[in-house]
């Protein structure tokens, strides 16, 4: 396919119309992404995440430039909130990348999260993949920060790090049991803020509640991402998570789970829009539902009828 | 199939710090269920349309004050029909005399919103001229 030949050569257009086409779920992108799964699996996917206004979008942006000068090529998936009601979206982070725009070795997409709550879109996924297969060394994915258990962050990374602020309040409160969990590295940004030994001491008290993880236990740095502070200790620290992701033969155990998970997750997409598909033929679903508001029929009944229907 | 998204790249070009237009329309695609991609301030052509080709977008919308829109509007629009991105809807707004308008519109522009146009008949226009 003429499309994947380009993209898979540099050809920035071409990626970002796969992408569109995955994101859209456009018939074209079933082929694509079967085409291009052979090609995966050899990027770096770091996953960003952190409460609003910690500083992940600058932090990203820093890092993407420490790696440009090692001369790796680098994605970035910025995530932000689709408006549940108008279904429209800001997305905002590309601003705080301003200078990586023109550089030929950066691609940066943002996505909403079009009604999904993990912190991620669905298209997310999918664009990881092609991003992959396109070759970039890294590929960052940055969510937004709903403050609890970011989920699908890591459903969808090799290296999870978790962008924490001093004084946001009560700090216990913005660093919620879930995100401990899944964090391998914890940022402490805006370090020159008061409040910052606090955050620093209660991380490192939390972390040590927490048993698992043993072999590799989760660093903690500090950064000024806007001063350019604690960067390059911060790369450093990602490369050894990969590398340790690896020798250790974590890399494969975490990525066959998140295989499972995937094909999971598509497996109901597919059905859920099998269903709505049929639902829409029929017609009928208005009136169904209205039996069961009337009490005629009870909901449950009604799910194994819709289900009937596609599963004969 | 789902159900697509407009994705709109809102730009500032050029040496302007005035971004509240900018932002008053973004709020208000966005509120129109569209997917608004805020550029930042000081962009060159070739930045905005950098953005514009890794986003994707079904359309470019302009915001300049600083009147050098007939400068680099044009410019935004001839680059991107050099890389291959002619077909995205390029629309702007801001300090633009009447005047001007038809010389945009002959070098790519496909229309001009300028202050005091209800937002709704920007919106409107982007849902009827964008390419399917």
């Amino acid at each position: 396919m003429e499309l994947i030949k380009k993209a898979r050569g540099g050809d920035q257009r071409s990626i970002a119309r796969i992408i569109s086409y995955a994101e859209n779920e456009t018939p074209e992108a079933a082929e694509v992404l079967q085409k291009l799964y052979a090609f995966t699996g050899m990027a770096h996917i770091v996953g960003i995440t952190g409460p609003p206004g910690s500083g992940k979008s600058t932090l990203t942006d820093k890092l993407v430039k420490e790696y440009r000068k090692q001369g790796k090529t680098v994605a970035v998936l910025a995530v932000d909130p689709t408006s549940p009601y108008s279904g429209g979206a800001i997305l905002g982070d590309r601003v705080r990348m301003s200078d990586l725009t023109l550089d030929p070795g950066v691609y940066i997409r943002s996505m909403g999260t079009r009604g999904r709550l993990g912190g991620l879109s669905k298209g997310t996924a999918s664009a990881v993949k092609i991003l992959d297969a396109c070759g970039f060394n890294y590929i960052f994915i940055e969510t937004v920060g709903v403050g609890q258990s970011e989920v699908d962050i890591v459903k969808n990374a090799d290296t999870t790090i978790v962008v924490t602020v001093p004084g946001l309040g009560d700090d216990i409160q913005a660093i919620k049991a879930g995100i401990l969990e899944i964090g391998d590295i914890f940022i402490v940004n805006k370090a020159d803020r008061d409040g910052t030994d606090r955050l620093l001491m209660e991380l490192k008290m939390m972390l040590d509640l927490n048993p698992d993880k043993a072999a590799w236990i989760p660093p903690i740095l500090q950064t000024v991402a806007t001063q350019n502070k604690g960067i390059t200790e911060l790369a450093d620290t990602i490369i050894q998570h990969g590398d340790f992701l690896r020798q250790s033969g974590q890399l494969i155990r975490q990525r066959r789970e998140r295989l499972e998970t995937e094909i999971f997750d598509l497996i109901i997409n597919r059905i859920t829009q099998q269903i709505i598909r049929k639902q829409n033929e029929d017609g009928t679903f208005e009136q169904e539902l209205q039996r069961v508001m009337d009490k005629e029929i009870d909901p449950y009944t009604l799910v194994d009828k819709m289900l009937k229907k596609i599963f004969k | 199939m789902t159900e697509k998204h407009i994705r709109v790249l809102v730009a500032k070009p050029g040496l302007d710090g005035h971004d509240r237009g900018a932002k008053v329309i973004a709020r208000a695609l966005r509120d129109a269920g569209m997917e608004v991609i805020y550029s930042g301030l000081r962009q060159t052509p070739e930045q905005i349309v950098s953005a514009a080709i890794q986003e994707d977008v079904d359309v470019v919308a302009m915001s300049l004050l600083s009147g050098a829109h007939n400068h680099l509007f044009p410019k935004v629009a001839q680059l991107l029909k050099e890389n291959n991105a002619g077909d995205i809807l390029i629309v702007g707004g801001g300090v633009i005399p009447d005047a001007d308008i038809p010389f945009l519109k002959e070098n790519g522009i496909s229309e001009i919103f300028t202050p005091g146009t209800p937002t709704a008949k920007a919106i409107e226009f982007i849902k009827n001229n964008v390419k399917q």
